[in-house]
């Protein structure tokens, strides 16, 4: 047999065949590679949890198991971040016009602008980081993002352990008010989780975002005012705005999070409707992030 | 599952009874005049091409610019079944690799379409798992990503470390997998694919990487999973274990379907062609 030709194949003995498409029909088989329903999806990833959850904590574990300090760098890295930015922005620049506690104001409003930059770093990263993870097996790959979202939120709460010692150090009394941060860090934590689907979609298709993005979440920081009052330096600033310095997400959760805290940053000095603008937010950016990532997800991996 | 379904009035005598879903003999995989075109970027590839040239792609964000098309596969088409181990064949660049991904719904065809039941697990030399992570942390991880609870990974954990063959020498699955030798992390990988029941399983040249006694339970294995009525996708370069595992081979040349057959068949008309 040097000449071969192609033959049947022996499982299939000559009949009229039904097209290929008919008999797909028939035995319920799928085109290779399509996107379940939303809702199917969505299961599909409250399914995945116990995978989300051991994902988020062998990432958590990995980041800093090749330092020698371990996981002690969770609570090293806030504490310098804080140090550097008192420095520079305390002690050199002395942006602390018009803010009575300048210290916690400061310092809350770098761990929480911190959260969420850090979680959409991390986003940026989660499916173009993970493409041996999304090519050999198969999951709902919302899985990734939302499970690095969860490492932050884990980090956060770290953070905030030592965000309350700074600022008692720093003269504020613990109170019930502080039971306030609570709400605040969930509503920030939906937001970044959104954020993070939706940054991980476009990391996923562009490259050179992971590039890009620290520049951009630079330059969203400078605007929220995590070292100045927006109240002081945007007194004089045209309504429109000031409108649109009250809407920024990232400066709403650093207010809340400065009135759960600081007894000096009162009701006065959140900008009008702070908790609704902020509810709606992160209910806004978690589903249309994740609708979003969903869009793409027989993407996922593919060259 | 339902009764089965009337066969065609002509079925022709000689036809056995038609196979009712989920039965041995239904099809799983149905690859419908197949054709994937690969798209390959200029030349100097994604990072290259110096910082201007990337720069005028990235601008004029033309797809296709200086890309290069690779017809990789044209024009196949199949039906694999139930408890069917399929082997592919065909000498190097002749599309098996691609054919695989593309029932794995990872490279989108360009025409034609690929139906399965439920989703394929695609099974690479190159698929790595989390590199930094321990070969334990991998395990665990891989059995949750494949949908399993966390009590049956429990469960399942020392015959996965069992079958790797991992800690045959030591205590290897507590360290990190970089420092495992591509073998080792090729079995490993296999172990945990292999742990879960497939609808699809599709092996690509994984067995190749590990030692006799591997390659004996990893073929037990495949066995297995074809009496559970799963259908076995393996491409190899090594006629005999496609002859030892495979009932049917389908033999691939430049992206075209040369032979569909009993394996034995289809393997000597190869390397008669190859004999040369």
């Amino acid at each position: 047999m040097s000449t071969p030709e192609p033959s049947a194949a022996a499982a299939a003995p000559p009949r009229p065949e039904p097209s290929a498409a008919e008999l797909a029909a028939r035995y319920g088989l799928k085109a290779s590679g399509a996107r379940p329903r939303l809702g199917r999806y969505l299961a599909d990833v409250w399914r995945h949890r116990h995978f989300i959850d051991a994902f988020a904590r062998a990432r958590a574990s990995a980041k800093y198991s090749r330092a020698n300090l371990g996981r002690l760098w969770e609570v090293g890295t806030p504490l310098l971040n804080a140090a550097v930015y008192y420095l520079i922005f305390g002690l050199l620049l002395q942006t602390d016009r018009g803010v009575e506690d300048f210290v916690p104001f400061l310092v809350t409003g770098v761990f929480v602008f911190t959260f969420t930059q850090a979680t959409v770093l991390a986003g940026v990263r989660a499916v173009s980081g993970n493409l041996g993870l999304i090519r050999a097996l198969h999951f709902p790959r919302a899985s990734l993002p939302i499970a690095l979202a969860v490492v932050q939120v884990r980090q956060m709460a770290v953070t905030m352990g030592v965000l309350l010692v700074i600022v008692m150090a720093t003269g504020q009394v613990p109170q019930w008010n502080w039971l306030l941060a609570l709400p605040a860090l969930l509503l920030q934590s939906l937001f970044n989780t959104g954020l993070a689907l939706a940054f991980a979609r476009l990391g996923a298709k562009v490259s050179d975002l992971a590039q890009l993005m620290p520049f951009v979440m630079r330059t969203w920081m400078y605007a929220s005012g995590v070292m100045y009052s927006i109240a002081v330096m945007a007194a004089h600033a045209p309504a429109a705005v000031r409108v649109l310095l009250d809407l920024n997400p990232a400066a709403l959760y650093i207010d809340l999070m400065r009135f759960a805290l600081i007894d000096s940053f009162t009701a006065a000095d959140l900008p009008p409707y702070a908790w609704g603008t902020a509810s709606a937010w992160a209910a806004a950016v978690l589903v249309a992030g994740f609708v979003y990532f969903w869009k793409a997800e027989e993407s996922y991996g593919r060259d | 599952m339902a009764a089965t379904e009337g066969s065609t009035a002509t079925a022709s005598p000689a036809a056995p009874r038609e196979a009712g879903p989920g039965e041995p003999g239904a099809p799983t995989v149905i690859v419908d005049d197949l054709h994937v075109v690969y798209r390959v970027r200029g030349a100097a590839g994604r990072a290259g091409g110096g910082g201007p040239a990337a720069l005028l792609r990235a601008l004029t964000r033309r797809k296709g610019a200086g890309a290069r098309e690779v017809h990789a596969v044209r024009g196949v088409s199949f039906t694999a079944r139930r408890g069917e181990a399929i082997g592919l064949i065909g000498s190097n660049g002749s599309g098996k690799s691609t054919l695989l991904r593309a029932i794995a719904g990872l490279l989108p065809p360009e025409s034609g379409r690929v139906y399965t039941d439920g989703q394929p697990s695609l099974l690479g030399v190159n698929a790595a798992l989390m590199n930094d992570l321990s070969g334990e942390r991998n395990v665990v991880l891989g059995c949750l990503a494949m949908g399993m609870a966390p009590a049956e990974v429990r469960e399942r954990y020392d015959g996965i470390v069992d079958f790797s063959g991992i800690n045959d020498k030591g205590d290897f699955i507590s360290l990190p997998m970089r420092t495992y030798s591509s073998g080792m992390a090729a079995r490993l990988r296999f172990a945990i694919a292999a742990a879960r029941d497939h609808d699809v399983l599709l092996i690509d040249e994984a067995l190749a990487t590990g030692d006799r006694a591997f390659r004996r339970r990893s073929e037990k294995r495949i066995k297995e999973l074809r009496e559970k009525a799963g259908t076995v996708f393996l491409v190899s370069h090594s006629n005999k274990s496609i002859r030892d595992t495979c009932d049917r081979a389908v033999w691939l040349e430049r992206g075209e379907l040369v032979m569909d057959g009993p394996a034995g068949e289809v393997v000597d008309a190869y390397e008669a062609s190859t004999a040369d």
